[in-house]
């Protein structure tokens, strides 16, 4: 794997194909469970476990499984993992396992490990989709996060359990606030995507203008000479 | 009776699948753009939840406990789910293809939504549904009717959802609101709504 591929990788993981804020998958976890920072952090990084180890396993079995059971297959490969997760979490962080409940197994439905396993892992080579996997649950642990300190901090005041002041709003740490700061994040971040997009493709002419007067400067100081 | 009472209000209004308990928001902002497919997708939903719940039920408590082999729970249920599904759409197909024509787009998306596994993972456990409900006995029916009150409730929240949404959509706003962010806040009142639910009781 090159330099620029890798590059290409994590661009696209965490900024042009953000899991969250630009795909809009696996919203059921992000909106349930970004009331506490904690919880966030916790639920991206197991995420991000499951999708390098999937990812992994899936590339590398790519050529085995049969394209008619490939959903299964996958599934199945998807739901170990989340078993392995569910029982390192009971044993050694019984807090996080029950303040993550029922939506620790929901992990295995999660549309963006089954998503980035048919539309990458099966295509690519094993160390490219790891890469994919990482990235994009970096992508995803980054966007849960985000969400987990804003409606912690304004609906209960907290910031990963620590206090700040007395004030809080409950609105914004049940579900109702949950939908509404998701829908605003999405539009900040595509309306910042785009200005960056905007400024690097202005960037981009006035450097390919910039080069062809430079060329045109010297092919007329050429001819000028050539003249002369 | 009242135990019969309180799973359904349960179900369908305080831990509405969606407004409450954030299950099948996928299909929720995927689908909910024309009344006639949110419909569908609803009625497919509460079809194949009560099925799950029927199926996965005495599996984890006659079977999975008995044996001690609860960790296997998610593998089990996923792929009874994926049979299931595969199962429901066979036998629709055969006998019912007027029906298959209307539904039938929609059934495979059912194996990953996650308002099936959700309820199946919620059921099963009876010491907890039981405290959480106030009730002292839960069995297979009580599964059962939990498992179809929830899809109804699933049902009432994407079709008033997309009531709204043709409505939203014609809306004149700035074009990064456009799409997914005013759905968004579309459900965030609905949730303010089915919040009182909770308040009542």
């Amino acid at each position: 794997m090159t330099g620029q591929r890798f590059k290409q990788i994590a661009k696209d993981g965490v900024l042009i194909n953000n899991p969250t804020f630009r795909l809009v998958l696996g919203t059921c976890p992000t909106l349930a469970i970004s009331s506490s920072a904690f919880n966030s952090l916790g639920m991206g990084l197991a995420v991000t476990f499951i999708l390098i180890c999937s990812n992994a396993i899936i590339s590398s079995l790519r050529k085995v499984i049969p394209n008619e059971v490939r959903i299964p297959a996958f599934i199945l490969i998807i739901a170990t993992f989340v078993t392995i997760v569910r029982m390192f979490l009971y044993k050694y962080i019984p807090d996080l396992y029950s303040s993550l409940g029922v939506f620790l197994p929901l992990i295995v439905v999660n549309c963006i490990i089954l998503g980035r396993a048919e539309s990458f892992a099966s295509k690519n080579p094993v160390l490219e989709s790891a890469c994919d996997g990482l990235f994009t649950g970096i992508g995803f642990t980054l966007a849960i996060t985000l969400m987990g300190v804003f409606r912690e901090v304004l609906g209960a005041g907290t910031l990963f359990g620590v206090k700040l002041w007395d004030f809080s709003i409950g609105y914004f740490s049940n579900t109702a606030g949950a939908f509404l700061v998701y829908g605003l994040f999405i539009a900040g971040f595509n309306a910042l995507y785009e200005k960056f997009e905007q400024a690097r493709k202005t960037r981009n002419y006035v450097e390919i203008m910039q080069a062809k007067s430079m060329a045109g400067a010297s092919e007329a100081a050429t001819s000028e000479s050539k003249e002369v | 009776m009242t135990n019969a009472m309180i799973i359904i209000i349960a179900a369908a209004f305080i831990n509405n699948a969606i407004l409450v308990q954030c299950y099948g928001i996928c299909p929720f902002l995927g689908l909910s753009k024309k009344m006639g497919n949110a419909f569908g997708m609803g009625v497919a939903v509460t079809v194949v939840m009560a099925i799950t719940c029927l199926v996965t039920f005495p599996i984890y408590n006659y079977v999975l406990i008995p044996l001690g082999i609860e960790y296997l729970e998610i593998i089990v249920f996923i792929f009874i789910i994926a049979a299931l599904v595969q199962m429901i759409e066979k036998v629709i197909k055969k006998f019912m293809p007027p029906l298959y024509r209307a539904m039938g787009i929609y059934l495979p998306l059912i194996t990953t939504n996650c308002a099936v596994l959700g309820v199946a993972e919620t059921v099963m456990d009876v010491p907890s549904i039981t405290a959480d409900l106030g009730i002292n006995t839960f069995n297979v029916g009580g599964a059962v009717l939990y498992g179809v009150f929830l899809g109804i409730g699933f049902t009432i929240a994407i079709c008033i959802l997309a009531g709204l949404r043709e409505k939203v959509d014609k809306l004149q706003m700035s074009k990064h609101l456009k799409g997914f962010p005013i759905t968004m806040a579309t459900a965030s009142f609905m949730a303010m709504a089915f919040y009182v639910f909770a308040l009542v009781i």
